[in-house]
């Protein structure tokens, strides 16, 4: 019997986790452990961060879940692993100290055959002074739409600013990155443009500034160095469709932003040509940069290897290139594809856990030297994609002996279908469906643009706001495994 | 046409990008033509995904 351990229960790993129980059945072990107690559709935080949504619309709880599909289920997070066992013993294992209320903070040692790290991102609020409280937390002068109570915490703020206005008041929004070094530009793409929304079925639009700040270098960049679509004949840019709609909905821009403190009711940031500058605001959302949560490795000596095994940003290496080299030199093939840790075979990363092997925008750094340019995005379509194939290359290993991973699936190989909401509605909602193909730039297959126009495309309206809420509901129905779930691809 | 007249201001970026006029505005939540539109994207996002997984 073999047991594989599956640390995360976000889009890769629960995916991973659910299809590897139902391809390994009951003769072989899969063990789920993750710090929540329940499972959160993430694109759909945004709503709730507008008050469009409760929490409960967007959660369901983890353990009847796994305990319908055999999943062995730890609320509990995962602290250190040890590839290589300890002294006495050869299997390797992980440290995991428990969440669950009724074991709060004990720990145990959990051995495996195969360990799949989905751990996804920390929320690095303290890497900006202002933005965390310092302990790691959310800190009191901005709010998140990063999880979902955080974004009912923003819903709440939202409307106290709405009932301001109402009275009169005029209240200045700003919504963007926090960090030169965030990703997830999407989410608050999608932030500001629904507060709009709101704002006008409020009746209070023009008593509001709304004001975007992040770290591209241009509007559209969304952490994939833009892309192009074809439009009336032309391959025209992202750039063009991103700041048509900011100037259409009236909001202003500033990129090229390293926001450097955040302070109550201010913020002040750092520009790429130098400058700097501060705003004032009297609501602001701004995404924390990522780093990995903090995992530790220890080898059978319990010397820390946390070196090897991680990249400095806390993501596990994987199967990438992660020679350092300048833009012009980077390459498609520079990016993982069976997410296996180049070290230790019987263990893998998917999702945003794995470390990728540089940017896909263009690095940047100011006169000053602070780095100002978006990492690179895994939304849920890629990571979904990744955690599949992971557990297909696992099952491979169990079942047939297969003595390499026999699944692949490169970012730079895949497309991601993104909708990224402008407002809810089901009659005057907007979004912006897109597809992407690759997600990572091939400009060697590609020259140019970096990827195929037949297969990247995108428009605006209110169909690509019912694809949005359809995707809520039927991600939802998949992740609680209900009668046809595997049909519903990633 | 309330956008182009009031949020473009001439050599300020917001005067270099281009701006739905209202009838692209009108199509763009105009039930029959999303209806249409539903379906292209989606047959569109399937190839997409039909591609993705190998």
């Amino acid at each position: 019997m073999a047991r594989v351990v599956v640390l995360g229960a976000g889009v890769s790993g629960h995916t991973a986790a659910t299809f590897l129980k139902k391809w390994l059945g009951n003769d072989h072990e899969v063990v789920v452990v993750t710090p929540n107690s329940k499972w959160n559709w993430i694109p759909s935080n945004i709503w709730v961060g507008v008050g469009q949504m409760t929490v409960e619309d967007v959660v369901f709880e983890l353990a009847p879940v796994y305990k319908k599909a055999g999943i062995d289920y730890r609320q509990a997070k995962a602290v250190s692993i040890h590839p290589e066992g300890k002294e006495g013993s050869d299997k390797p294992f992980v440290t995991i100290e428990y969440t669950d209320p009724s074991k709060q903070g004990e720990t145990e040692e959990i051995e495996y055959d195969y360990l799949i790290n989905a751990t996804g991102p920390k929320l690095n609020f303290d890497a900006t002074p202002g933005l965390g409280n310092g302990k790691g937390q959310i800190g009191d002068y901005t709010v998140s739409v990063c999880t979902a109570q955080h974004a009912a915490h923003a819903a709440n703020e939202l409307s106290m600013a709405i009932e301001r206005m109402k009275k009169g008041e005029k209240q200045k929004f700003i919504i963007g990155t926090g960090h030169g070094m965030c990703t997830c530009q999407g989410a608050a793409f999608e932030y500001i443009f629904n507060i709009d929304h709101e704002l006008r079925k409020a009746g209070v639009r023009d008593k509001a500034e709304l004001l975007w700040i992040s770290n591209e270098s241009f509007l559209g960049d969304f952490g994939i160095g833009g892309l192009h679509l074809k439009r009336g004949g032309y391959a025209a840019s992202s750039r063009l469709f991103a700041e048509s709609l900011y100037v259409e909905k009236g909001v202003n821009w500033i990129i090229g932003a390293h926001v450097s403190g955040v302070d109550k009711g201010k913020i002040e940031y750092e520009l790429l040509d130098g400058t700097k500058g501060e705003e004032n605001f009297d609501f602001a959302m701004l995404i924390p940069p990522f780093s990995g949560v903090g995992l530790k490795a220890y080898n059978k000596a319990g010397e820390d290897i946390t070196s090897t095994v991680f990249a400095p940003n806390g993501f596990m290496k994987v199967d990438a290139d992660y020679t350092p080299k300048p833009y012009e030199e980077w390459k498609a093939s520079d990016w993982p594809r069976t997410y296996q840790n180049p070290t230790y075979k019987n263990m893998f990363a998917v999702g945003i856990a794995f470390a990728p092997p540089h940017l896909i925008s263009k690095p940047m750094k100011s006169p000053n030297g602070t780095p100002i340019n978006p990492t690179p995005p895994r939304t849920g379509m890629p990571s979904g994609i990744i955690g599949k194939t992971v557990a297909m290359s696992i099952r491979d290993m169990i079942l047939n002996g297969a003595t390499e991973p026999t699944h692949t699936a490169s970012m730079a190989e895949m497309g991601a279908a993104c909708v990224a909401s402008a407002g809810k509605g089901l009659t005057d909602g907007l979004a912006a469906a897109l597809t992407v193909y690759p997600v990572v730039q091939d400009f060697e297959k590609y020259p140019g643009i970096g990827r195929d126009l037949d297969y990247t495309f995108g428009e605006i309206g209110l169909a690509g706001h019912w694809i949005k809420h359809i995707l809520h509901h039927m991600f939802i129905y998949k992740a609680k495994l209900k009668p046809g779930w595997t049909l519903i691809p990633e | 046409m309330e956008a182009i007249e009031k949020n473009i201001k001439p050599y300020e970026p917001s005067y270099n990008t281009m701006v739905p006029t209202p009838i692209v505005q009108f199509f763009r939540t105009c039930i029959l033509w999303q209806i249409v539109r539903f379906i292209v994207i989606n047959l569109k996002m399937i190839r997409v995904v039909q591609k993705s997984h190998h």
